[in-house]
């Protein structure tokens, strides 16, 4: 696959660049009395890919889930200054999700799957025929429609997941661990196509992970997390020159960019740096 | 870009086509055929008569020649059976769908339909019998009951059952309750309800020839249970055995129907109907 020299991060004053979702002193206690997140505030600009990069147990899926409007915030609010949002105070249509597992219908094909949003919405299937092929073909899975999971790889069924999410032509893509049971060769391969969408689509992109090399890989900022209660510890831009592809993985910015990371990493759960 | 090659669909059929399949098939129906000789042989080797045990000749005789008055006795039967059995899937599957709608229904009724269940059924037959305006209604409510609850708790579980991640999803796009539970609920609990379906389907043969003793019914229009009776009474040992075969007959043909439609519906993508491929 070869990589355009594309920019990797918007130019500045670009028309994406507009707050897309602000979250204001966000808390969540759950009714075990466990206190996940504790005012944490964060305002994410659209065209931005952002990393939660933190130990386990911060709050970092609590948070991606609580923008994702599934549970309610215990105070603080989240705000949509860009979107038109429905009764639920979420912006519909707006938002798609991907889950650490990739969450399929096992009863349906890989059309079927990636159908299913445009399904709920009542769309025909004969009107979302088009855009469905052309999502599957995006991520490499044209020939694979009418497969059953069962008959796909691990790697496959995540892409299923990622099609499903774009299919919508979302502004925010909200992803949870999405590649954490993969194998690394996998990993690194979805890790491109993630980008290469990214600079194809002009998403917005909230990437949840525990990996300090995934996050620097992909990111143009960081935020780190803090556990007991979940709050942000660090919040940084990640600016590099480079393209990120093989090279950049072997590169010493990127060697920088993941010595930077870790460091924050060690600080947050109050480790010693090195 | 992707990672492997496509993979040809496994196309497994019911009864499969492979020398093993074959053998599966052949290996059962010789051991039938063989202990059927053997039986015949037992009678002949020591004169045993027919009103103790009757050889398989003698009840192939009497399938043949009471076959008149045992095919009605055999369609009552098939009859209360099927109308039970789908009497208890609509209710089974409606009221499962009613009773996970929320936890405070689920909690004020589940006991009563485990009361129903755990009473046995020959216990409340006589009840039945009373309100019941024929014997047949009676006779259906019974098989009813029995068939009924397989399916609901079944059911139940698998509406239960449903993976979070994928109801999150569904919240996620927007779905109605309607929508949830005819995209996502209904076929996720498929597995369930055939499970329930297979269990069911015996059953509501079991209790609609054990509510026909209870009732005691009898005359025209009567089932197997009540030939199974009578012909205990006159001594006509071969017609008991004959109403016996039927039933067994009976049974294996709704096993298998409920089976095929269990493949069926299954076989594209639940692991149960898979073969394992390693």
């Amino acid at each position: 696959m070869t990589t355009p020299q594309a920019p990797l991060m918007p130019a500045p004053g670009d028309a994406r660049k507009r707050p897309l979702v602000v979250m204001r002193s966000v808390s969540k206690m759950f009714s075990s009395g466990t206190l996940a997140l504790s005012g944490m505030s964060l305002t994410v600009e659209g065209g931005e890919f952002v990393s939660l990069l933190g130990p386990s147990g911060c709050g970092k899926s609590t948070a991606l889930r609580i923008i994702a409007g599934l549970g309610d915030v215990s105070t603080g609010s989240i705000d949509w200054p860009s979107s038109r949002i429905n009764s639920k105070g979420l912006p519909e249509g707006d938002i798609s999700f991907v889950f650490q597992e990739p969450t399929l219908m096992p009863w349906q094909t890989v059309f079927g799957n990636v159908y299913l949003p445009l399904k709920l919405r009542g769309v025909s299937k004969a009107a979302a025929r088009d855009e469905i092929m052309k999502t599957l073909a995006t991520v490499g899975l044209q020939d694979f429609a009418e497969a059953y999971p069962r008959e796909l790889s691990g790697g496959m069924k995540m892409r299923v997941s990622i099609a499903r999410a774009l299919v919508t032509k979302p502004k925010l893509l909200l992803m949870d661990e999405p590649f954490a049971a993969l194998d690394e060769i996998t990993r690194q391969k979805l890790n491109d196509d993630v980008l290469r969408l990214w600079r194809e689509t002009g998403i917005t992109v909230i990437f949840v992970t525990h990996s300090v090399f995934e996050s620097a890989y992909l990111s143009n900022r960081i935020v780190v997390m803090k556990a007991r209660p979940g709050r942000v510890h660090a919040d940084f831009p990640l600016v590099t020159s480079m393209s990120r592809d093989a090279h950049y993985r072997t590169s010493e910015d990127y060697r920088q960019a993941c010595e930077k990371v870790s460091n924050m990493l060690l600080e947050a759960i109050g480790g010693e740096e090195h | 870009m992707s990672e492997a090659q496509p993979l040809a669909p496994p196309k497994p059929g019911f009864f499969g086509r492979n020398r093993e399949t074959i053998l599966r098939t052949i290996i059962p129906i010789c051991v039938v055929v063989a202990l059927i000789l053997l039986w015949q042989l037992i009678i002949t080797a020591n004169g045993i008569p027919q009103y103790i045990l009757p050889g398989p000749l003698a009840v192939a005789t009497s399938l043949y020649n009471d076959w008149g008055t045992l095919w009605p006795a055999l369609w009552v039967t098939t009859q209360i059976t099927m109308q039970a059995l789908t009497l208890a899937l609509i209710g089974g599957v409606g009221i499962a769908i009613f009773l996970v709608q929320s936890k405070w229904i689920e909690t004020a009724f589940y006991p009563i339909t485990v009361i129903l269940q755990v009473t046995p059924i020959v216990a409340i037959a006589p009840l039945i019998l009373i309100y019941a305006p024929t014997t047949q209604v009676a006779l259906l409510i019974c098989a009813f009951l029995v068939a009924f609850f397989p399916i609901l708790s079944n059911m139940v579980q698998g509406l239960k059952s449903v993976d979070h991640n994928l109801l999150n999803l569904f919240d996620l796009y927007g779905a109605s309750r309607w929508q949830t539970l005819l995209y996502l609920k209904l076929p996720s609990s498929l597995p369930y309800f055939m499970t329930g379906l297979r269990i069911g389907g015996g059953l509501a043969l079991i209790a609609a020839v054990v509510a026909e003793f209870a009732a005691g019914s009898a005359g025209a229009g009567s089932g197997l249970a009540f030939r199974l009776l009578e012909s205990q009474y006159r001594l006509n040992i071969p017609r008991l055995f004959a109403a016996l075969v039927l039933l067994s007959l009976l049974g294996v043909v709704i096993f298998a129907i409920t089976s095929f439609i269990s493949w069926l519906s299954l076989h594209r993508w639940h692991e149960s109907s898979l073969k394992r491929e390693n």
